[in-house]
C-alpha cells in the first residue's frame, strides 16, 4: 500500500513568478512527514505539486522529478488523473460536495471513477467511514447532506472520501486550521492510525501539531518578498524541534520569526 | 461628555434625513414598478375570466366567423406548447454547452471572448429579425415550409443568449474548491463538469432556462414570419401553419367584435398561466433535486 516518494530539483511557477525552487526529499513510506514554515513559502504549493493538482491553476507548470517508487509522476505519458487517484488529498477547508448525501460524498471517488455494486459500496462507505472516525456520528444519518454536519465532522467525512479510493500517499493541508481543539485531537488521533497504511504529508502551522503527529519534519523558508521558497532541511522531528542543523529552523520553531 | 471621551457619537441629523428619503425613494421606485405589473394582471383576469370555460379550452376557431360567438385557443396553445418545447429542445442544450465552454474550458482565450461578444450581440437581436432570418434561410432558402418547428427555430435564436448568460453565471457561482475535491479523487475534468458542476448549478441553471422560455413564450412577431397563422388544429408541428396563444391574441384583438376582444383576453390569461405553470414545475423539480428536500 503505502509508498515512497522522492523528489530531485523541484520547481513550479506561477506564470512567470517561481513559487519554489530546487527541492529535493525523500518521504518515507508508513510516516508522518510534516511540511513547516512562514506564510507564503510555497508549503502549499509543493505540496500540490506530489499529485499534479499544481497544474490544475492556470498558467502554473512544474520542473524537476517527483518519483513516486519507481516511477516518474510528471513522465510524458503519466495520467494525471491517474496520480491524484493514487495520492489523495486533503484541504484547508473542508469542501463535502454540497448535492450529496453523506454517503454519496465518501462513495464519490469510486462512483465517479467506475462501478461498484451496492453492497462493495456499502462496505467500503462503513470502512472509510469508522477509518476517519466519523461512523458513530453519521450511521444514523447517511441519506442527510454532508454539508449539514459541523465542521470538524465535515473535515472527517473529507478524509473519508480521500481514504475510500484506498490511495496509497494522503497529502493533508492544513487539515485542522479551521477545526475546534477536540475536532483537532481527533484528527490527529486518525493520522497516528492512518499511518500503519499510508504514506502521509502534513502541512501545519501549529508546531506542537507537528511534533505530536509527525516522524519526520521538514521546514521551508524564503529569501524575501517575491523571492521562491526553498527546502532549509528535513530530519527526524524530534531533532528538528530539540536541535536543528540550522539557525533559521531554531528560530522559526522557537517563535523568535514567521 | 462621554461622547468627547470614546469618540462614539450619535447618528447625526443630516444622515437621518438622508436615510429617511432614500428609503422613501426606493419604495416609491418598488410601487411605479409594481402598479403596472398588477394593473395588466388584474385587467387580464377580469376580461379573460369570461371566456375561460371548457370549450375554450378545447376548440379551436375553425368555422367560426369574426361575428361569432364560441370558439377557442386549442389549437394555439398546442402550437405555443410544441413550439417552446422545441425550442427549448435546441436552444438549452446548445446554451448549456456553451456556458460550460465559457467556463470551464475558454478561461479567457481568443474563441472565448468571441463567443461572449456574440452572445452579446445575440441578446440585442430584434425578436422580428430572427423571424426573418429563418423565413429567408428556412422557409425562402431552403424551401421550407411555414411549420411550427420553424417558428421554433426563431424561438431559439431569441432564447440561446439568456441561457447562455445565465448558466454562465451560475457556473461561475461553483466554488473552485468542489472542482479540486473532485478532482484531488482522480475524477476526469469531465466528469467533474457532469457529476458535481452541473448539479451544484442546477436550481440556477433551471431558473434561468425558464426565463427564457417565458421570454420567448409570448414573442409575436418571429412566429408570424414563421409558423405563419391557421385557424384549424395542426398537431404536426413540422408540416405546415400553426398557431401560437401571442399570435391568436393578436389575431382576435384585431377584430371589431366583443366575443373575439373576450377571445384574446382569455388567450393572453391562457398564456400567463401557462407560463406560471412552466415556472412552478421547474420550481418544483428545482426543489425536488436539491438536498435541503432531504433535511439537514
Ligand atoms: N493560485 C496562485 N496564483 C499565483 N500565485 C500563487 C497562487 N497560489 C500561491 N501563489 C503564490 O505562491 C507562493 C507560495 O504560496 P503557498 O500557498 O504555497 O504558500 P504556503 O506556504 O502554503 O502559505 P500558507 O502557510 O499561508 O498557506 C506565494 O507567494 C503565493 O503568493
Ligand atoms: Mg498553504
Amino acid at each position: 500500500m503505502a509508498k515512497q516518494i522522492e523528489v530531485s530539483g523541484l520547481d513550479a511557477y506561477y506564470g512567470a513568478h517561481k513559487a519554489i525552487e530546487g527541492i529535493t526529499m525523500t518521504i518515507e513510506p508508513r510516516t508522518v512527514t510534516a511540511f513547516i514554515g512562514p506564510s507564503g513559502c510555497g508549503k502549499s504549493t509543493f505540496l500540490r505539486t506530489l499529485n499534479r493538482m499544481h497544474e490544475v491553476v492556470p498558467g502554473a507548470r512544474v520542473e524537476g522529478k517527483v518519483r513516486l517508487e519507481d516511477q516518474d509522476l510528471y513522465g510524458p505519458d503519466v495520467d494525471p488523473v491517474s496520480v491524484r487517484r493514487t495520492i489523495g488529498m486533503v484541504f484547508q477547508r473542508p469542501n463535502p460536495f454540497p448535492t450529496m448525501s453523506i454517503y454519496d460524498n465518501v462513495a464519490a471517488g469510486l462512483r465517479l471513477n467506475g462501478r461498484f455494486s451496492r453492497s462493495e459500496l456499502d462496505g467500503i462507505v462503513e470502512s472509510s467511514l469508522k477509518g476517519a472516525n466519523l461512523w458513530n456520528e453519521v450511521k444514523d444519518r447517511l441519506n442527510k447532506p454532508g454539508s449539514g454536519l459541523s465542521g470538524g465532522q465535515q473535515q472527517r467525512l473529507c478524509i473519508a472520501r480521500a481514504i475510500a479510493v484506498r490511495p496509497q500517499v494522503l497529502l493533508m493541508d492544513e487539515p485542522c486550521s479551521a477545526l475546534d481543539p477536540i475536532s483537532t485531537l481527533a484528527i490527529e488521533d486518525l493520522i497516528s492510525s492512518l499511518k500503519q497504511d499510508y504514506t502521509i504529508v502534513i502541512v501545519t502551522h501549529n508546531m506542537q501539531q507537528a511534533a505530536r503527529v509527525s516522524d519526520k519534519t521538514a521546514f521551508f523558508n524564503l529569501a524575501g518578498q517575491g523571492q521562491p521558497g526553498k527546502l532549509i532541511e528535513m530530519d527526524d522531528t524530534s531533532k528538528i524541534f530539540t536541535n536543528p542543523g540550522q539557525k533559521a529552523t531554531e528560530d522559526y520553531i522557537t517563535g523568535r520569526f514567521g | 461628555m462621554t461622547t468627547v471621551q470614546t469618540g462614539i457619537q450619535p447618528i447625526s441629523t443630516s444622515r437621518r434625513v438622508k436615510d429617511r428619503v432614500v428609503q422613501a425613494l426606493v419604495y416609491l421606485a418598488f410601487a411605479i414598478a409594481v402598479v403596472p405589473l398588477l394593473s395588466v394582471l388584474w385587467l387580464v383576469v377580469k376580461n379573460g375570466l369570461a371566456r375561460f370555460d371548457l370549450e375554450f379550452l378545447t376548440h379551436s376557431m375553425r368555422n367560426i366567423g369574426a361575428r361569432d360567438a364560441g370558439g377557442g385557443a386549442y389549437h394555439a396553445i398546442i402550437g405555443t406548447l410544441e413550439q417552446v418545447l422545441f425550442a427549448s429542445l435546441i436552444a438549452v442544450p446548445i446554451g448549456l454547452l456553451t456556458a460550460v465552454y465559457l467556463v470551464e474550458y475558454g478561461s479567457g482565450g481568443r474563441l472565448s471572448r468571441w463567443i461572449s461578444f456574440f452572445v452579446d450581440v445575440m441578446t440585442g437581436v430584434p425578436s422580428v429579425v430572427s423571424g426573418l432570418f429563418v423565413l429567408a434561410f428556412w422557409v425562402l432558402a431552403l424551401g421550407m415550409p411555414f411549420s411550427g418547428f420553424a417558428g421554433a427555430m426563431a424561438l431559439s435564436i431569441l432564447m440561446m443568449p439568456v441561457v447562455v448568460r445565465s448558466a454562465e453565471e451560475m457556473l461561475r457561482l461553483v466554488p473552485n474548491d468542489l472542482r479540486e475535491a473532485s478532482y484531488a479523487l482522480g475524477v476526469p475534468k469531465w466528469r467533474t463538469i457532469v457529476k458535481v458542476v452541473l448539479p451544484t448549478a442546477f436550481t440556477g441553471i433551471v431558473t434561468g432556462v425558464m426565463l427564457a422560455v417565458a421570454r420567448v413564450a409570448g414573442e409575436t412577431a418571429p412566429l408570424l414570419l414563421t409558423v405563419f397563422f391557421t385557424d384549424s388544429i395542426n398537431n404536426n408541428p413540422f408540416n405546415g401553419p400553426q398557431m401560437g396563444l401571442p399570435l391568436y391574441v393578436f389575431d382576435q384583438a384585431g377584430r371589431p367584435t366583443d366575443t373575439a376582444i373576450d377571445r384574446a383576453w382569455t388567450g393572453a390569461l391562457t398564456l400567463i398561466l401557462i407560463v406560471m405553470l412552466l415556472n412552478l414545475v421547474a420550481r418544483l423539480i428545482a426543489w425536488w433535486r436539491s438536498p435541503a428536500k432531504r433535511g439537514s
